[in-house]
């Protein structure tokens, strides 16, 4: 169920570096130019997309993706749409990963079992939904697995031993550890405490660790690709779709080549970061 | 909703998944649950400890000045011409609402926690100031996220807290109420997980806030119970309490959900009706999951939460506690809602006869009690919880009235 997410981390595997995570907002700025920077993500170096469905309240979100949901949202996005969104990419893309990630009310409304069949039946990988803990698993965790879609766990800080085995136990794909306690796009971590976090999961799982949270540079993406699986970087990119924009939050001729441009550089960042270790 | 089974008690939720029913759980992030799981495990101690009691008791009766009265309201029920009415005088806690329940016995939890820095979010601003109050009685930093609209036009109560010692940050994010305010103090809890306390200020959350919020509140059920024993030697017939998120309907309501004569009534916030703007989430909403729990959410077709309005800020949340979400579906709570036309002209009311100025969250109770007392037998017993006095909200009648200060 996992083959496209295996078959991406084995290829980079084999070429000695981390994967690159990149996040963006469905519907952001709108939905054709978010179709597009879906579409040039792979070309610029992304190995595995994470497509963040908007909420009006995403409590585990800074200020950037906050900002880009409601962007999102102005611009009439629905998660019908994103789902949409992942069909269209699909045409012209059968081995990008994709990964949902979100919060649970709008599935909830929009039905589980609809949701699921659509998300698997459109290309959608797995799903990372925020605020769904090992301990309502059966909401969404264990419909999705029997559906053949990842449910892809978030490790932390606050995560300790005694507790990291519940929390890996259906976790499929790979497991994302937040390298801060706090919310997306905070401090920058400290990339030794991350790279004993990274060996601390590896004793208790064999799937890749992908690290994410703080991550805003290229220089920062190599200094975590020296440690782990894969990196992802979020808000970086976000607040570059929003510095594209002109004043009513539409977007312009810069904002695709804006997103392209840091993400080839976040992708340069991700292959030094063997070499450099 | 016909046809169900009754449970044999209606006082034994939550379950140990914190649900009630369908309702309640534990809906948050990775981060928060490990910190969550250990707040339960601590309150299950406190609970059962004497002494954690022995304590919160003490401050109840000198600090809070409990127990609040059970107050005949002579002239409203002569006015009314029907039930006979009773106040239960939450406004006259120290702080001057039923909030001031809850915190204390937040705040003692928090110092054997070991826990120093506190946050809260508010509405209206009386959970916040009844957290700053308290966190200055006991030397701990306290942070207050509150709404930049609610800043707005709650600012006495913003400068209260700020009296008192505590940080208020106007949360600028999303629609800037309440809603946000919540959303803002779990994102501070997530980045200051290890010394930080969450004094949530409503029955609503995840698991264990609702339990452990209306096990703090159902001292005002308790006490009105002993209360009416004494005045009339038997038990009220019928209960009314506002209901935003719900915390002070839940402490009056719970101690009587098992005694089936007692008929209980929940109004929420109809704003400007149930067709218009309003904050009547079970009248209007459906279940969905926001703020770690499921429960009744106004929201659109697609799941994004929408903003409650009412005119009192202390109402204007777009959800309810998951615990009045099951009560409601097994019928033992019937919700109704008053518009705030209603709520105001319910304020002056009560100002004028009874010379007790309400909050306009209790505004809303006392609305719907004009509105069925007059119907009722004059041997019928009626409480109103008056959770709270209304001295924040004269700014905001006065301008309604077209009266300058």
């Amino acid at each position: 169920m996992t083959a496209r997410l295996d078959a991406r981390f084995a290829q980079a595997s084999a070429q000695g570096r981390a994967a690159l995570v990149t996040f963006v907002t469905a519907g952001d700025p709108d939905h054709e130019t978010s179709l597009e920077i879906l579409r040039a993500l792979p070309k610029a170096g992304a190995d595995i997309i994470e497509l963040g469905m908007p909420f009006t309240d995403p409590m585990a979100d800074g200020p950037a993706i906050q900002a880009a949901g409601l962007r999102a949202l102005a611009a009439g996005e629905t998660l019908v749409k994103t789902l949409d969104l992942v069909r269209a990419f699909r045409e012209q893309d059968q081995t990008t990963p994709i990964i949902l990630m979100g919060y649970y009310n709008p599935i909830y409304v929009h039905g589980v079992e609809r949701f699921l069949d659509e998300a698997r039946d459109f290309g959608v990988d797995g799903l990372i939904v925020v605020d769904l803990p090992p301990e309502e698993d059966e909401e969404l965790c264990l419909p999705a697995l029997s559906v053949g879609l990842a449910f892809i766990r978030l490790a932390t800080p606050t995560t300790d031993d005694k507790r990291l085995p519940a929390v890996l136990k259906n976790t499929a794909g790979f497991v994302y550890y937040v390298s801060v306690a706090g919310i997306t796009g905070s401090a920058t971590p400290d990339f030794n405490v991350v790279g004993a976090a990274v060996t601390r999961l590896k004793r208790h799982t064999k799937l890749p660790v992908a690290v994410g949270f703080g991550v805003k540079t290229p220089e920062h993406a190599a200094a975590i690709a020296a440690a782990a699986d894969a990196v992802v970087v979020g808000s970086a990119i976000v607040d570059t779709v929003a510095k594209s924009l002109d004043g009513e939050n539409r977007a312009t001729a810069s904002t695709v080549p804006a997103v392209a441009d840091l993400v080839s550089r976040l992708a340069a960042g991700v292959r030094r970061g063997r070499a450099a270790a | 909703m016909t046809a169900q089974p009754q449970p044999n008690t209606f006082r034994m939720g939550p379950d140990e998944r914190g649900r009630f029913g369908i309702y309640g759980g534990r809906f948050v992030a990775e981060t928060l649950m490990p910190l969550i799981l250990d707040l339960e495990k601590e309150y299950q101690a406190a609970k059962t400890d004497p002494a954690f009691h022995a304590e919160m008791n003490g401050y109840r009766t000198h600090y809070i000045g409990r127990p609040s009265p059970l107050y005949f309201a002579e002239r409203l029920t002569e006015h009314l011409g029907g039930a006979k009415i009773y106040l239960k005088r939450e406004e006259l806690n120290h702080t001057g609402s039923h909030k001031v329940n809850n915190v204390l016995g937040q705040i003692l939890l928090a110092r054997r926690m070991g826990k120093e820095r506190i946050i809260a979010e508010t509405g209206a601003g009386s959970h916040g100031v009844a957290t700053a109050t308290l966190c200055a009685r006991f030397g701990l930093k306290c942070i207050v996220y509150m709404g930049a609209v609610d800043v707005a036009r709650q600012a006495p109560n913003v400068f209260r807290m700020k009296m008192l010692g505590a940080e208020v940050v106007p949360v600028e994010s999303g629609s800037k109420t309440l809603k946000d305010a919540l959303n803002e103090a779990l994102r501070d809890w997530v980045a200051n997980v290890h010394d930080t306390f969450y004094c949530i200020g409503t029955v609503a959350g995840p698991h264990p806030y609702p339990e452990m919020v209306r096990d703090f509140q159902s001292v005002i059920g308790d006490e009105t119970k002993a209360q009416m024993q004494e005045a009339e030697g038997r038990l009220p017939d019928s209960l009314f309490a506002c209901v935003g998120g719900g915390s002070n309907a839940m402490g009056l309501f719970h101690p009587f959900l098992d005694d089936p004569e007692v008929a209980i009534y929940g109004v929420e916030a109809a704003g400007h009706g149930l067709s218009g703007l309003n904050a009547a989430s079970i009248a209007g909403g459906a279940p969905g999951i926001l703020h770690g729990n499921r429960t009744y959410l106004l929201m659109d077709r697609d799941g994004q939460i929408e903003e409650g309005h009412s005119i009192s800020a202390g109402l204007d949340y777009p959800g309810v506690g998951p615990e009045h979400a099951w009560l409601n579906d097994v019928g033992r709570v019937k919700y109704l809602s008053a518009t705030d036309d209603e709520a105001v002209e319910a304020f002056q009311v009560l100002s004028k006869l009874e010379g007790i100025i309400p909050a306009l969250e209790s505004a809303h109770a006392i609305a719907k009690v004009i509105e069925l007392a007059p119907d009722m037998p004059k041997d019928h017993l009626m409480v109103v919880n008056l959770s709270g006095r209304g001295d924040k909200d004269v700014p905001q009648i006065a301008e309604r009235l077209g009266s300058s200060l």
